[in-house]
């Protein structure tokens, strides 16, 4: 299985990704959009690492898990404070910033 | 007392004395005016000291520099404060504290219903204080600070009663015709310094011979506009009319003794820069002569009676102007014509105030008539100073006038004739003026209401005026009787003058002068005699006559406001509303098209804030791509 498969799948997960931040309305599911996208980095890093035999892309995959760790955290919290405040988790309803 | 001491006392007592008047205020009305009168005084003393400590001296001695403090020690310009004692400058000092002080005497009971008197007092010892300095001063810009200072006093006092609109119109009208003056004075010290480099007389002077005539005529004709300015002269003269609004004591020192011969002051004592150009001296003939006609006419029409004199005042400072103008042969002869009509018309601005504190305050001649049985002192005060300014032989004018005009006959070319036959002939205007003046006045029958007559006004109970002002009035006429027998006598004023004026060669004038004194004599009794014939043979009527074309235009003083409303006033109006609408569409156009430029386009920029995260990640993947697309294109 030629190694090329790992980045396509990568590049397809990141559209997924993408997609999701970009037509779904709720926070939560445009979150998990946001996942996928870091997740498909993740892959494209540590399958690059492979194709190098250089191991600095597998320690910078863990970086960013660590990262994506503490920002789902920070993240959901935020999303679940809007919902107890104005029973919604719609992102369109979350523009009171503009002016 | 020393000269120098003096000197300096005969100012500094009379602006002190202004400045209590001035702070204290409402404290000092019950006495204010009596310190006012000691102020000028005193100032008169120090000026016969100054006098007789000049006459102390040899002639060659007679110039004492007072030096008082650097004033503007400013690299090249370095400007000394100080005074200059001579025989020109204690002529003045005489004329105006003796004169002065009368005025002042009079002054406190002419004043003494009005409940500003204190005020008044004060702004007349600043005018004192003010002229002092004019005279005073050994530069140019010593003698502009006094220059100022006499405007301002005159702005002030014109504009006394200043809840009255038209009085402080007048004043403000006075003030700004004097600033226009002033420029040339400014101009003409710029051009000092910048061809002379000091502003100080002695160096100036004689510095003077050596200039080139471009710059002489230069600074010339810009002194000619200042003397214009503060003396009324042609084409400044609008002002002098209109001034008469001030109370009368004002009139008779401040627009007929004193600051209004300034100019003359000026001209004479900038006589070495006059010489050194006869261009500039020509024009001040030539202002001199126009003035002199110009003050004549408007003179004959006039039925306001300070308004008349006004006209002649005018009219007698262009002799003076003529005279200073001829070069040194003249500048004695204005400069006694000045002392001499300082005495006689003071006197009847005096005697015209004392018929006006006589007859409720009435100006229009036209509603006296027959005042000289009521007021006998004021009368025959009035006829001297009458007499003198017509040129009666024997009295004060026929000394100095006859004089001037005798020095314009002296001359080669066209000039001796025509400046000579305009003398003459107003010579005559003269007579026929003042006569008017007179008979309108004090002959002919009553036109106020006694009672009896059917005469239209309220009732009218002429009376002498108490002592205090006819003591000055009657000082004032022995003077106008005396002083230029007295002075002219075996021509001592002029060797008193000699060592400022220069000393002139005897030049003889193109017609014999017993023939110019003969006919200067035909002409005065045919004015006074026309005179009588109209205004005192036969009855004046209350409503003046249409009258001629010359006539109504001199009623109306030869349209002088309507040729500067037309000529300065308009244009410059419309030249202001140009530019204040340049100012409005093209300058804050400008600014506040920037700032509505700036609002407008954060408006539009505004519309990509909205908010949306969703838009925003759009934007941001689109941007994405696109950098990612233009590197790989790089790349490629």
């Amino acid at each position: 299985m030629s190694i090329l498969n790992y980045l396509v799948l990568s590049g397809i997960l990141f559209a997924i990704g993408g997609t999701a931040v970009l037509v779904r309305r709720n926070a939560i599911v445009a979150f998990m959009g946001v996942e996928l996208m870091l997740n498909a980095a993740n892959l494209t890093l540590v399958t690059f690492a492979r194709m190098h035999g250089d191991l600095t892309g597998q320690v910078i995959a863990f970086f960013v898990m660590v990262v994506a760790a503490a920002e789902v955290v920070i993240g959901l919290a935020i999303i679940v404070s809007i919902f107890r405040t104005r029973g919604s988790a719609s992102l369109d309803d979350a523009s009171l910033l503009k002016s | 007392m020393s000269i120098d001491l003096a000197a300096i006392l005969i100012v500094a007592v009379p602006l002190a004395s202004a400045g209590v008047l001035l702070l204290l205020g409402r404290r000092s009305d019950g006495w204010g005016h009596w310190l006012g009168v000691l102020a000028s005084a005193a100032s008169a003393v120090m000026a016969f000291v100054i006098l007789f400590g000049l006459l102390g001296r040899g002639a060659e001695d007679r110039a004492v520099d007072v030096h008082l403090f650097s004033w503007i020690p400013a690299g090249e310009l370095d400007v000394d404060a100080g005074f200059l004692v001579d025989p020109l400058s204690a002529t003045f000092l005489l004329l105006i504290t003796f004169v002065g002080t009368l005025i002042h005497v009079y002054a406190v009971a002419y004043m003494e219903h009005d409940d500003d008197r204190r005020r008044f007092f004060a702004y007349l010892n600043l005018f004192i204080a003010a002229m002092l300095i004019l005279v005073l001063a050994d530069s140019f810009a010593l003698l502009f600070v006094g220059w100022e200072g006499v405007g301002l006093a005159s702005y002030l006092l014109i504009g006394f009663w200043n809840q009255r609109t038209e009085y402080a119109v007048a004043a403000k009208k006075a003030f700004v015709m004097n600033r226009v003056g002033d420029m040339g004075l400014i101009i003409a010290m710029g051009a000092m310094f910048a061809s002379i480099g000091s502003v100080d007389f002695e160096t100036v002077f004689a510095a003077a011979p050596e200039l080139s005539e471009g710059w002489a005529t230069a600074i010339g004709i810009a002194l000619l506009i200042g003397a214009c300015g503060k003396s009324a002269q042609f084409p400044l003269q609008a002002w002098l009319g209109d001034a008469m609004a001030g109370p009368t004591p004002v009139s008779a020192l401040i627009h007929a003794a004193t600051m209004v011969t300034a100019g003359v002051y000026l001209v004479v004592r900038s006589g070495a820069i006059f010489e050194a150009s006869p261009t500039a001296q020509l024009l001040v003939v030539i202002v001199g002569a126009i003035t002199l006609v110009f003050g004549a006419i408007v003179g004959c029409a006039k039925d306001d009676i300070k308004k008349a004199l006004a006209a002649s005042t005018m009219s007698q400072i262009g002799y003076m102007m003529l005279a200073a103008g001829l070069g040194p042969i003249g500048y004695a002869f204005a400069i006694f014509h000045l002392l001499t009509h300082g005495f006689f018309k003071a006197g009847m601005f005096l005697g015209a105030g004392s018929v006006m504190h006589g007859m409720n305050d009435e100006v229009n001649m036209r509603g006296f008539g027959g005042l000289s049985r009521f007021m006998k002192v004021t009368w025959i005060t009035f006829g001297l100073g009458w007499l003198a300014i017509i040129g009666f032989p024997g009295l004060s004018g026929f000394w100095s006038k006859d004089k001037i005009i005798e020095a314009a006959f002296v001359g080669e070319g066209w000039q001796p004739w025509v400046f000579g036959m305009v003398a003459l002939l107003a010579a005559g205007l003269t007579a026929f003026y003042m006569s008017r003046l007179f008979f309108m006045t004090f002959h002919g029958k009553a036109r106020w209401n006694d009672g009896k007559n059917e005469a239209p006004g309220p009732e009218q109970h002429p009376h002498e005026s108490p002592l205090l002002m006819t003591v000055p009035m009657i000082v004032l006429a022995v003077g106008s009787l005396g002083l230029g027998a007295f002075l002219a006598f075996g021509d001592r004023f002029f060797h008193w003058l000699e060592p400022v004026t220069g000393h002139a060669e005897h030049h003889d004038p193109v017609i014999p002068i017993p023939v110019i004194m003969g006919a200067t004599v035909v002409l005065m009794l045919i004015g006074v005699l026309l005179a009588w014939r109209q205004y005192w043979a036969s009855s004046v009527p209350l409503m003046p006559p249409t009258g001629s074309v010359l006539t109504r235009a001199a009623r109306r003083d030869l349209y002088q406001d309507s040729v500067n409303e037309a000529v300065f006033a308009r244009p410059g109006t419309h030249t202001v509303r140009t530019l204040t609408y340049a100012d409005t569409a093209v300058v804050d156009g400008a600014v506040n098209g920037l700032g509505a430029g700036a609002v407008g386009l954060g408006e539009r920029l505004r519309k990509l804030q909205n908010g949306h995260v969703r838009s925003y990640s759009a934007a941001m993947s689109v941007g994405v791509v696109l950098v990612l697309v233009i590197v790989l294109v790089a790349r490629i």
